[in-house]
């Protein structure tokens, strides 16, 4: 499993040439994630930020790639590791670290916190934080959807855990079986928090159980944001005309612990492998790429770098300096208001 | 902020303590040490002190007050200063006025019913053994729909009785009790005897640390009601005799001896207050109506129907209501208000041939008279042996309220009148 | 007024509310083809077509998200559970899901659902099928709860439920859906959170919900022979409770029993009296009884099942204790 192994990667299509300008926004999209996901830390480790913190460090290209394959329309749901996803769809990195931050300016205005985001606007249907819980929730988007007759698409995220548990077999089930416009993505990133992937599923070539299910299942190199685009792409068109779901396993690492309070590395996985992980870093592989393409030089990396930059900082400052959400605020929201 | 003032265990048996007389006044200054009030326990008065300085910003409890050890009764803080349970300095006493508050209004008031303590540490005469300082006070079992009714309308919790589980006082027992109305003033058939205090239906009486004392020391002696019981023989010869006469002369005019204890006992009840009372926990209700209740016997057991303001009647009126109750009462058709409210009651089993028995008192009633029948029996009368009729009273007591020679005073002038019943027309 | 049974009650509210609003469907097991395990929903695949009556797979966690979802995104799903008892595979959905979304979210995404089913015992089902859960739900903050116990108010609950914004969970009962009673005819509807006195009376409160109600009433009966005058509260909504309701009856009478089909421990007759020791403490009389099922799972022999049961009888003789009767 992980980067032991040579995973197939022929789903990448095609030559990249006329894409400049989208390459350099998923550079810029996934440079965003890693800067700031380490200003997240950071402020974890000095208390701004309490409670789980799950980064998303070393999985950028999956946020990015996936993301950059879908209309605003279309729906968003993801786990409680959920930063990267937020950020490129385009939820503000202030109302992100504003959310994390606990204040009232965040994007679920305090109440939802690292694991909880959301943006109604973005149709980005939040981080849950029981495993597998947002699976049946995408299908409902999914099924919505169809419902209403629209050719909106729901993107489903998961981490590889989720789909060991109940929820992941009736919901992929029910979605086969009504043909319901869903892309199931699979962040495979090796470890359900302490656990291997080999010492959790009976078969851990997840794609393949989407045989059950009689959707395509496609294993996808998630350190590469190119290839995770191309086969979004292909999934979310065969949604979007009314051929039914897809089942998309997205081989990413992440390079932190599984929250705050766990080690990069240590008991369950050795130095060595996370090392070696990190070999095939996601910003590192665009970046080569459109050097070697000619769309990149220190210059625009320099620029790219320096905008973010700010942009991080402006978010944490945004975040420090707003107010706490009112105290009436703990009772709203409970319940619909009264008048419609 | 305010600091609290509470009452001090100052005795090491002291359970709640009287609060004889404030010393410092509200607005005073107080230092701390200084005297805030003198402070009657089981065993003496003793003195308050201030713990804190500053302005007496607030007396919560008036003079006379008995409040248990603990509760607040002061506040000091800087002038001014709001305090936890309302208000700055000002308004009246908040708690431990003991009016007779059922009393309908009759001027004058029955003198808020507080005679002046004595102050002095308990006398010797009574030796009693140090109190369990952490005995709890005899607890009211009350709802608390009782409970609100009963401040609404001033009705003593003490007082009633409660037929709920344990004892409990429900709405119920209150409903019988507000429509007895303890104090309802009657038209005077005739010129009405004289009755202290103005008029009042009763005067409560604030019990003193030493008779609580001897109150709670007699309950752990002998139970719930600490009874004794005293017996005393009278002479029914002038009684018979006059009653023969009476019924003689006028068919109409028959009267029991029942009916004729019952008046002497009314007319007796009037020179003992100590034993025309009810046991109310934390005070004794000396009584100035006397309202006697009447033993029945019934298929299901005993009623008891009260003869209302007993002492005011003529012979004729008590006759002529004890067979209208009773005839109700054995047709179970009694109002509640008919059967409830007795200060003293009387029960004879003289017509079943009983010589003497004792009498199960009627809380909250303090005494009861147990009478057996007249039989003529040999007697030493002027030193010589006659044959005369003579019948066994015996008195239970609740020692709680009267005492043995309470109690016994009482008999000797119940003797009196049975024996020369011209004295209950003098 | 039609007489109705309570599950045409049911039914019309469905038809009613579908033709209304096109956002309006129903989801569940057996709910089409087999016009629903217990008929509430005939008829309505007929009328209403696959798109809008769905039958799913034996999936109670999987169709129950599927429905929050949906709802996430301003559909109104009905999501029928055969039991309530099914329910407890989907209460991730319900508690974790659609009870909370509105909060963590801000207030910017709802979910106005409706779970419905029978729920509590019917006859000798044995331990798994014969449970009451409205205390479970009841204990959630974002849902509602609604257990009508007649035709009538099971057909003007059920329209303000699916016409809720909150996800509310309405409890039916299989004993209930034979149960005649008038209807109102048009448009029929009862807001939530609203108790219903089903008997006036003066001496003592009983307090009851869906299927009490109907003992609760024949004790009342039995009650009026010997002179005891019981008003019988229905509480028809647990949450959001209808305290003012209870507190005006308790006010008045003084003695409150509170009878529910489920358990007791930290049942919803618990949550009544809490709420009657602190805002109507100075009106009671007596302590507040509780009449509920026996704390035991449920038996299968029926006489068993009837000493664990909670009925009139046992309502008659609550109602003595609180009235210092023997």
């Amino acid at each position: 499993m992980g980067v032991t192994e040579s995973p197939p990667r022929a789903r990448r299509r095609g030559p990249d040439a006329p894409f400049a300008d989208q390459y350099r926004a998923w550079l810029r999209g996934m440079i965003l994630i890693r800067r700031f996901e380490e200003k997240a830390g950071e402020a974890y480790a000095l208390g701004q930020v309490g409670g789980f913190c799950h980064l998303y460090i070393g999985q950028e290209a999956v946020a990015v790639g996936t993301l950059a394959a879908i209309r605003p329309d279309d729906y968003v749901v993801s786990a409680y590791r959920e930063h990267g996803q937020a950020l490129a769809r385009g939820i503000a990195s202030r109302a992100v670290m504003a959310e994390l931050y606990g204040k009232a300016t965040g994007c679920s205005h305090g109440k939802g916190g690292s694991m909880h985001l959301f943006d109604a606007s973005l149709h980005f249907m939040g981080g849950h934080a029981i495993v597998g819980s947002q699976i049946p929730l995408g299908t409902g988007f999914a099924f919505a959807a169809r419902y209403r007759g629209t050719d909106q698409v729901s993107l489903t995220y998961m981490g590889e855990a989720a789909a060991n548990i109940g929820a992941f077999h009736e919901s992929l089930n029910i979605a086969g079986l009504w043909k319901l416009p869903v892309v199931y993505v699979i962040e495979n990133n090796g470890y359900g928090m302490g656990t291997a992937v080999k010492r959790a599923a009976a078969i851990t070539e997840l794609y393949q159980r989407a045989a059950s299910y009689a959707m395509p299942g496609v294993e996808v190199d998630g350190q590469d944001v190119v290839a995770v685009k191309q086969a979004t792409d292909d999934a979310v068109g065969r949604a979007r005309r009314g051929e039914g779901p897809s089942l998309l396993e997205i081989r990413t690492f992440r390079y932190m612990g599984h929250s705050m309070s766990d080690a990069a590395s240590g008991t369950y996985r050795s130095k060595e492998e996370l090392e070696s992980s990190r070999q095939r870093d996601p910003i590192v592989l665009l970046e080569t790429r459109m050097r070697e393409l000619g769309m990149l030089d220190d210059t625009g990396l320099g620029a790219i770098e320096a905008d973010v930059a700010a942009e991080v900082a402006d978010a944490v400052k945004f975040a420090e300096e707003s107010p706490e959400p009112a105290p009436d605020q703990l009772w709203t929201d409970v319940y619909a208001p009264e008048a419609r | 902020m305010a600091t609290k003032v509470v009452m001090e265990a100052l005795s090491p048996t002291m359970e709640e303590g009287r609060l004889v007389e404030w010393k410092k006044n509200e607005g005073d200054a107080v230092a701390v040490g200084d005297v805030l009030a003198e402070v009657e326990t089981d065993k003496a008065v003793m003195e308050l002190v201030a713990r804190a300085a500053g302005t007496l910003i607030k007396q919560s409890v008036a003079a006379g007050s008995t409040v248990p050890v603990a509760a607040t009764v002061a506040w000091i803080g800087s002038a001014g200063e709001a305090v936890p349970g309302g208000g700055t300095a000002a308004g009246g006493p908040a708690a431990g006025v003991d009016a007779a508050a059922a009393q309908p209004a009759a001027p004058p008031a029955p003198a808020a019913a507080t005679p002046p303590t004595p102050q002095q540490p308990a006398p010797a005469a009574v030796e009693l053994p140090a109190v369990p300082p952490s005995a709890p006070a005899g607890r009211i079992k009350a709802s608390p729909l009782a409970r609100r009714i009963a401040a609404e309308t001033g009705i003593d919790l003490g007082g009633v009785s409660g037929s709920g589980p344990e004892g409990r006082i429900i709405k119920r027992d209150l409903d019988q009790l507000a429509t007895v109305g303890p104090g309802e003033p009657r038209p005077p058939e005739r010129a009405p005897r004289q009755r202290a205090e103005g008029g009042a239906a009763y005067a409560d009486v604030t019990l003193t640390p030493m008779r609580k004392t001897i109150a709670k020391r007699l309950v752990q002696s002998i139970g719930p009601i600490p009874t004794f019981y005293l017996t005393a023989e009278a002479d029914m010869e002038r009684a018979s005799d006059a009653r023969e006469a009476l019924v003689a002369r006028d068919e109409s005019g028959k009267f029991s001896f029942n009916d004729f204890i019952i008046l002497a006992a009314a007319t007796a009840l009037h020179q003992h207050p100590w034993v025309n009372a009810w046991w109310m926990e934390d005070k004794v209700r000396q009584w100035h109506e006397v309202h006697i209740g009447v033993a029945v016997a019934v298929d299901e057991g005993l009623i008891t129907p009260v003869i209302r303001n007993a002492d005011q009647k003529s012979l004729r009126e008590i006759a002529a209501e004890v067979r209208e109750l009773a005839g109700r009462a054995r047709e179970r058709k009694l109002k509640p208000e008919e059967y409830t409210g007795a200060t003293f009651s009387i029960s004879n089993l003289g017509m079943f041939g009983i010589d003497e028995f004792t009498a199960v008192i009627n809380p909250p009633e303090a005494a009861i008279l147990a009478i057996g029948r007249i039989e003529p029996k040999p007697v030493v009368v002027d030193g010589e042996v006659r044959v005369r009729r003579r019948m066994r009273i015996t008195m239970s007591c609740d020692h709680r309220v009267v005492d043995g020679a309470t109690g016994a005073a009482f008999l000797k002038t119940l003797v009196e009148m049975l024996e020369y019943p011209l004295a209950l027309v003098w | 007024m039609a007489v109705l049974t309570y599950r045409d009650a049911l039914n019309a509210a469905l038809r009613e509310e579908m033709q209304r609003d096109d956002n309006v469907f129903l989801m569940g097991e057996e709910v089409a083809e087999y016009d629903g395990a217990y008929k509430v929903s005939r008829g309505l695949l007929k009328e209403f077509g696959a798109r809008r009556v769905v039958d799913t797979p034996i999936a109670e966690l999987g169709f129950t998200g599927i429905g929050v979802g949906a709802a996430m995104v301003g559909l109104r799903p009905v999501i029928e559970m055969m039991t309530m008892n099914f329910a407890l595979l989907a209460i991730d959905q319900i508690v974790n899901t659609a009870a909370k979304v509105r909060y963590m979210s801000g207030g910017q995404i709802g979910c106005p659902l409706v779970i419905r089913g029978p729920g509590g015992a019917a006859l000798q089902l044995g331990a798994q099928h014969s449970q009451a859960f409205e205390s479970w739900y009841a204990n959630i903050p974002g849902l509602k709860v609604v257990m009508p116990a007649t035709p009538a108010d099971a057909k003007g609950l059920l329209k303000s439920a699916i016409r809720d914004d909150n996800p509310v969970i309405f409890i039916e009962g299989e004993m209930l859906y034979n149960q005649k009673g008038e209807v109102p005819d048009g448009e029929h509807l009862i807001p939530l959170g609203r108790a219903d006195i089903k008997r006036p009376g003066n001496d003592v409160t009983i307090i009851c919900h869906s299927k009490t109600v109907a003992p609760a009433m024949n004790a009342a009966k039995s009650l009026a022979d010997e002179g005891v005058d019981a008003e019988v509260v229905d509480l028809r909504t647990i949450r959001p409770l209808d305290q003012d309701a209870i507190l005006a009856s308790v006010a008045k009478t003084h003695r409150v029993v509170v009878a529910e089909e489920g358990w007791g421990f930290a049942g919803v007759g618990a949550q009544v009296v809490d709420l009657i020791q602190r805002e109507a403490f100075d009106d009671l009389d007596s302590p507040v009884i509780r009449v509920h099922q026996a704390d035991v799972p449920m038996p299968y022999n029926k006489h068993l099942e009837k000493a664990a049961k909670a009925d009139a009888a046992k309502i008659v003789a609550a109602v003595h204790q609180a009235c210092y009767r023997g």
